[in-house]
């Protein structure tokens, strides 16, 4: 009788970890800030359709990096979830905190019981407002199911450490959408290249919008942020 | 739990589905039920760059008013608004999940619908509705939207069954629709500015509400005013309130000085 080889748990957890790690690190990074409006995200992102940075629900925004189809349905699956909780019960009982809990319980399930880990890192974002104040929230979760609550600000993929690093020495609270898309762009870059407004995905959520806080910012509207 | 599905049997984006997935039958309402409140006279006219929406606040069930603030014109999306008249709570229920419908679609395909698209869903949710319909719960929109690729103002009627029917100029529905229609086709021409278009539509529902019972005129002690709505490329805009009762108050003096012309 054959013998299956024994791995450790450690071992097992661990190569699935490096497996996933891997696969994030080689796709680039976003940047997920609060400004004086709200929310700023700006991705590094060649494509104009294949989008890193999403809209969930009125308030709640989506971003992810990694494998692109594992990161979309993700998206999808947060989308489906959000609009069935607020066409069963209202608008205002869809939150981000339930819904990162739920991305949470999936990439956990998916890392310890299948064969693959997802290989994508992801951030729900939340702006919401209390007389006239920004109140944000944002979670980070890893390819694992752990979850992070930043306050802030928070950096995904590929060299996050060195973007983050870089990020935290011209981060300011109260931002203006300028100034902090400028500071968002030269930490992924570190001042050492050039991105084309084309390879750039930004995207704001902010009150102002109406209900729908999620906004694009392209064209024109970026060139003119980003001189 | 977050929704997962198979390849197979993936809803992909469509809302009314995904939800049919979770054992919620929406629309279906399979036993007759009397004298529910029901809603009446809606209109649209297309105006040189978009169309406008407009509709009386009244629900009535049988001959009692039941309702005389109720909306009956709804923004389904950036560019489109729907105007509903039949059985108010089914038709409700249907602007609901038809404005759901076309955000999860943005949303999940990253883009919107065609207007075409839009007015096709909205078909599919009536003939949904047959069932009910056959009943006695009749619930009959008028869609009316800014297409961005054709650059223009279109209208959609739809008759129980869900058949779409294209409207070249304007679109009336519900009990006062007679005589709504009969005001648009006096002050009708291909070229109205949005002024124009407003106040004809304006007139149409004054009208109705004189000549039909189930049709809410201006309730000046209440100060409740017809909805207006304008969809033009700039996306989707109500009336303001001022606005409106300036306009339904200017109809009303013009009515008093023709009246005491009479004496």
């Amino acid at each position: 009788m054959s013998m299956p080889f024994y791995v450790s748990p450690e071992q097992m957890m661990e190569d699935r970890a490096d497996y996933a790690r891997k696969g994030i690190a080689r796709g680039r990074a976003l940047i997920a800030t609060c400004y004086k409006k709200g929310v700023l995200i700006v991705a590094e992102n060649p494509s104009n359709t294949l989008h890193k940075v999403s809209e969930i629900y009125d308030r709640i925004a989506f971003a992810g990096v990694g494998k692109y189809n594992e990161f979309d349905q993700l998206r999808i699956a947060g989308v489906r979830h959000a609009d069935l909780k607020g066409y069963s019960f209202s608008r205002d009982d869809v939150d981000a905190r339930s819904l990162a809990n739920q991305y949470a319980q999936m990439l956990g399930q998916i890392f310890t019981h299948e064969m693959k880990p997802m290989e994508v890192e992801i951030l729900v974002a939340e702006v919401d407002h209390e007389d006239e104040i920004p109140r944000n929230q944002m979670f980070h979760i890893l390819y694992d199911g752990t979850v992070k609550d930043e306050s802030s600000y928070a950096v995904l993929g590929g060299e996050s450490d060195a973007i983050l690093e870089r990020f935290e020495i011209s981060y300011k609270h109260n931002m203006t959408l300028k100034k902090s898309l400028t500071s968002c762009i030269d930490a992924l870059t570190g001042g050492e290249r050039q991105i084309s407004p084309n390879d750039l995905e930004v995207a704001e959520l902010s009150i102002q919008n109406g209900r729908r806080a999620f906004r694009r910012i392209t064209g024109t509207e970026l060139e003119e942020l980003i001189n | 739990m977050l929704p997962r599905f198979q390849i197979e049997s993936d809803p992909g984006p469509d809302f009314v589905s995904l939800i049919k997935n979770y054992g919620m039958e929406p629309l279906a309402l399979t036993n007759p039920i009397q004298n529910l409140p029901h809603g009446t006279t809606c209109v649209a006219i297309k105006f040189t760059d978009g169309v406008v929406l407009a509709g009386d606040r009244r629900a009535t069930s049988g001959h009692h008013i039941s309702h005389k603030t109720l909306d009956k014109v709804f923004q389904s999306d950036a560019y489109s608004g729907v105007a509903i008249s039949g059985a108010a709570g089914p038709a409700i229920e249907m602007v609901k999940l038809f404005q759901l419908q076309l955000e999860h679609y943005e949303k999940v395909e990253g883009k919107s619908l065609s207007l075409e698209g839009k007015a096709n869903q909205l078909g599919t949710m009536i003939r949904q509705n047959l069932p009910a319909a056959m009943q006695g719960m009749v619930v009959i929109p008028l869609f009316a939207g800014f297409d961005t690729r054709e650059k223009e103002g279109r209208i959609f009627q739809y008759d129980v069954t869900g058949g779409r029917y294209e409207e070249k100029g304007f679109a009336t529905t519900g009990s006062g629709s007679l005589h709504a229609t009969t005001v648009i086709k006096l002050g009708y021409k291909s070229d109205l500015t949005s002024t124009q278009a407003t106040e004809l539509a304006a007139n149409a529902i004054f009208e109705a509400s004189e000549e039909d019972s189930a049709t809410g005129g201006p309730d000046l002690i209440r100060d409740v005013f017809p909805t207006i709505s304008l969809i033009t490329e700039s996306g989707y805009a109500s009336l303001p309130h001022g606005d409106v009762s300036s306009i339904f108050n200017e109809i009303i003096e013009a009515r008093i000085s023709r009246n005491e012309t009479h004496q």
